[in-house]
């Protein structure tokens, strides 16, 4: 049965990716079936963005599968919600009126819901399905206040006809629509502080579902975004692209300064993805100023670096999240201090998760590395905008990228550095093995992905080039270059990867040569590691992930506000015999503990004033409704 | 096509031939100084030469990621040497990638020796990757600035584009953007290429190393090729901020005459920064490492300075 439903994943993932490339390539469909749902019928609609993010769905979720094959083999539950979870987010882009649109993004995330649930017994994961759906819910209801609040002012549900009829509304209403529509899409997508139920939602899932929601579940809200910015409700004023820009830079910043401090792997690689996230959308919101600006040439290859690192981040997460549960299966635990020394026990997992931290890390010759390149050379040329508050906002966007940049290498550095390298730090870690085929497979599929993103940029960025060009409806894709240079705004700047990897391997086999001529290390003797003369080397010697991101959390302090916490209980009889210590040094969450505490609090003391009219009398239930209906008679 | 292949050819070995005498001049002006006679300035090839004869020891708890990273170091310099202006102002691969293309090879350096410090399993070696990528993460705004003043003032990241715009009108070198930028670079390149007042390269102490705490395990042909690849490093940053900051008298042809005027002029400004950096490693101390990130915020200041006086004063 398990496998049967993978298979089917995988094949129509498979069906999806193809219909998505046709789409970005420029076959166009519509498909209207008005008795299918009520109100106005199911409407999709195939255009070249939505054909991106439909090859996103596809594209992973075939790797996904196949790795499932293993990983979840006999899983009896869960399985339908997977079917739901890809069926939903295949629509969710092709989407082409409201209520087609709010339809499969609810069922898209009540079946990410179901998939966070999946283990019933952990209270971890009950609460972090819990706190998933009351931040997806509040988002689907500024969704649905914003859309229909456009639909009401437009006269129509269908998004075709928003365009024409967004600049008759008037600046204010747009502003309220796009604002209510980017509150809900932004908590999809993990922007900060809307973040707060993804490093504890993606955990919980298991990890095939985990590459999903991170690879794409979230780009589907910078979708959403990029769609309500800049194609629904026309050109906007350059105050919501400055917005975009400068929460994109916190989510990038904050993503990365919470991971780098992370022990729990699967949740330090979703404070990745809220960081990536933020990458996107500081290249998207570049894209909206420039477009406010006037110029559009540079608008559409903002918005196509925006789409070259959704891609690159589909492809490399989802490896690192497959990555990751393939140790969770190999050594049975998320936690980076109890792993160590697994490249020797997992070499095949090992490699591709190097090749996933290269990537992530915005690294040469790998694909990260393009998209980060593409985004900071967008933003350089902000000072073709003669104003100089928005100059201001870019340097800081420039500033905070390459800060999240330094601290991305820090923190995969940690990540794959801990779980692999050195001595075993646990029991389990010892004795882990390699995982199976299919796993493998999955891993080597994305592998290849972000291989074929790293070296093909030229043959890439013009496709995304045109579909960025669609969105805004201008003519030009915006990119220029041949087969292997891209050259962006003529002499500004110019990247070829296929001549830095061949200059890379060239490099490499040049000390390679050189040890060959003066008789090399092939007489390497093998020795333990210098232990300043003591015997035993363990791995309580190493250092360990705490310690490695010491510094860090130390630096940024003001931010993570550790606590330190000692407790020594002695010996009844004497203090010196120490019975047990107990040292605990936590950070503390600030937009937990500033916006949603006050929030939570405020919901409560309402709670408790309700509470006076809550007698638990049918009789009084009754006259409430008939009183209710009474006002609403009145009313109408 | 050929002359230009060459000339990147001879670039690049120009770099990896005369990286160990910079540092070797580093080291005998910071003897005399201080009033030692100090070692040869040639020491450092004599050192590198005994080093790639003799044997290695490696650690068992090592994985093939230790002895990939010496390769790793010595590529990415390699490449970063042909994307350098050294010699010529479009050297090979200048259309690579540009100055961001630069900063990330580095980068891609000191993520593998950070992953080689922590391969080992010594307390030591992780302790200097942790260090190294804080120190390198820090770094990286005030680079991103530098560029974005520089950029403003040329309309290019290209390197290249960089040094002949400037070179070609030396008014733009007389900006306090340009200097301020000169000053956040050099502070950058003092903390990457692990240099007093951040790192001491001279110390073996436990408390104090970073880059040495990375390389303790590696012996032999392998150190060798780290400290090589770490010479190269100083070579180029040394000779980024001699040609982006100082651009003239960079040819733009790589034959006859005009290239070898050109390697005079990169010497004599090799010989000036050298001897800046000596001075300041005479007179300054090593700062506690926590300080550290306040002189890494000042140089961002400074070029966040730099790009303020660059837009306003334009």
């Amino acid at each position: 049965m398990a496998r049967l439903v993978f298979a089917l994943g995988g094949v129509g993932g498979g069906a999806a990716a193809a219909l998505g490339l046709a789409g970005v390539l420029g076959h166009g469909w519509t498909l209207e079936i008005p008795w299918l749902v009520p109100l106005s019928g199911l409407a999709l609609r195939m255009d070249p963005i939505a054909g991106f993010f439909l090859l996103l769905v596809g594209g992973t979720a075939i790797p996904s599968s196949i790795y499932a094959l293993d990983y979840a083999r006999g899983a009896r539950r869960g399985l339908g919600a997977y079917f739901a979870f890809v069926g939903a987010m295949a629509v969710v882009p092709l989407a082409a009126n409201v209520v087609t649109f709010l339809l499969a993004w609810e069922i898209m995330a009540l079946a990410s819901y179901a998939l966070v649930l999946h283990d019933r017994d952990d209270p971890a994961a009950v609460q972090a399905a819990w706190i998933y759906a009351v931040m997806t819910h509040a988002g689907l209801a500024c969704l649905l206040a914003g859309m229909l609040l456009m639909a009401g002012w437009t006269g129509s549900l269908r998004f075709a006809d928003w365009p024409a009829a967004a600049p008759g509304l008037g600046a204010p209403a747009r502003s309220v629509v796009f604002g209510l529509l980017a509150l809900g899409f932004a908590s999809k997508a993990g922007v900060i502080p809307l973040h707060v139920w993804l490093p504890a939602a993606h955990p919980a899932a298991p990890s095939h579902v985990s590459a999903l929601m991170s690879g794409v579940m979230i780009k589907l809200g910078v979708m959403g975004l990029l769609r309500a910015g800049l194609d629904w409700l026309g050109a906007g004023p350059a105050w919501w692209g400055v917005a975009l820009l400068l929460a994109g830079t916190l989510s990038a910043v904050g993503g990365v300064l919470y991971a780098v401090v992370d022990r729990d792997l699967k949740r330090l690689l979703a404070f990745s993805s809220i960081e990536n996230v933020g990458i996107i959308l500081v290249a998207a919101g570049a894209g909206m100023v420039f477009r406010a600006s006037g110029l559009e040439t540079l608008a559409v290859f903002a918005i196509a670096a925006a789409l070259y690192h959704a891609a690159n981040h589909a492809a490399f997460k989802a490896l690192l999240f497959l990555g990751a549960g393939a140790l969770v299966h190999g050594v049975g635990t998320r936690d980076l201090e109890a792993m160590g020394g697994l490249i020797k026990r997992m070499p095949w997992t090992a490699a591709a998760f190097l090749f996933g931290a290269i990537s992530i890390a915005a690294l040469p010759p790998l694909n990260g590395f393009v998209s980060e390149w593409l985004t900071l050379q967008a933003l350089l040329q902000n000072t073709r905008i003669p104003r100089l508050e928005l100059n201001l906002a870019f340097a800081v966007a420039l500033a905070g990228l390459a800060l999240t940049a330094g601290l991305a290498v820090a923190c995969f550095v940690r990540a794959f550095g801990i779980a692999f390298l050195a001595l075993p730090r646990s029991e389990a870690a010892a004795g882990a093995h390699e995982v199976g085929g299919a796993m493998r497979a999955g891993m080597a599929l994305l592998v290849a992905a972000c291989a074929a993103l790293a070296l093909g940029p030229t043959v890439v960025l013009p496709r995304l080039g045109g579909a960025a060009a669609s969105l805004i409806g201008h003519a030009t894709p915006g990119v220029g270059g041949d087969l292997l240079i891209i050259a962006v705004s003529g002499d500004f700047a110019t990247l070829s990867m296929p001549v830095i990897g061949l200059a890379l391997a060239a490099g490499l086999l040049l000390p390679v040569v050189l040890l060959r001529l003066t008789r090399g290390p092939h007489r390497a003797r093998l020795y333990e590691t210098w232990g300043c003369g003591r015997l035993l080397q363990t791995a309580r010697m190493e250092y360990t992930a705490i310690a490695f991101a010491s510094p860090v959390r130390r630096i940024f302090d003001f931010l993570y506000r550790p606590e330190k916490r000692l407790e020594v209980e002695a010996h009844p009889d004497s203090r010196f015999f120490v019975r047990r210590i107990a040292y605990g040094n936590p950070t503390r969450a600030l937009a937990e503990e500033w916006l949603y505490a006050p929030i939570l609090g405020v919901l409560r003391l309402g709670a408790a004033r309700m509470r006076a009219i809550q007698s638990g009398s049918a009789n009084l239930y009754l006259i409430y409704v008939l009183a209710a209906l009474i006002v609403l008679l009145v009313l109408a | 096509m050929r002359a230009a292949t060459l000339g990147a050819l001879a670039q690049v070995v120009v770099v990896a031939g005369a990286a160990p005498l910079l540092v070797g001049l580093v080291r005998t002006l910071k003897a005399r100084f201080v009033g030692r006679r100090g070692p040869d300035p040639w020491q450092p090839y004599a050192d590198l030469l005994k080093l790639l004869r003799k044997g290695t020891v490696v650690s068992t708890t090592t994985s093939w990621v230790f002895r990939f990273t010496p390769f790793v170091l010595v590529a990415t310099m390699l490449v970063a040497a042909a994307v350098v202006p050294v010699l010529v102002t479009r050297p090979a691969l200048s259309f690579a990638g540009g100055i961001i293309l630069l900063m990330s090879l580095f980068m891609l350096g000191t993520f593998f020796l950070a992953l080689a410090g922590l391969d080992s399993g010594s307390a030591f070696g992780g302790m200097g990757s942790s260090r190294e990528v804080m120190v390198a993460a820090l770094a990286e705004p005030t680079v991103m600035l530098a560029v974005f003043a520089l950029a403003i003032r040329t309309g290019t990241t290209n390197l290249g584009g960089v040094v002949e715009r400037i070179g070609s009108e030396p008014v733009l070198a007389a900006h306090p953007g340009h200097l301020l930028a000169f000053l956040a670079f050099f502070i950058v390149m003092l903390a990457e290429t692990g240099r007093l007042p951040v790192d001491n390269p001279a110390t073996h102490l436990e408390l104090t190393m970073i880059h040495e705490a990375m390389i303790l395990e590696y012996s032999g042909p392998y150190l060798a090729l780290v400290e090589w690849a770490s010479a190269m490093k100083l070579f180029l940053f040394m000779t980024l901020l001699a040609n982006l900051f100082f651009p003239w008298w960079v040819p733009s042809e790589t034959e006859g005459l005009p290239l070898l005027l050109g390697l005079l002029a990169l010497a004599g400004k090799l010989v000036l920064l050298a001897a800046a950096l000596a001075a300041l490693e005479t007179v300054v101390a090593k700062l506690r490492l926590f300080r550290v990130p306040e002189l890494l915020s000042g140089s961002f200041a400074l070029a966040l300075l730099s790009v303020a006086s660059v837009v306003l004063l334009k």
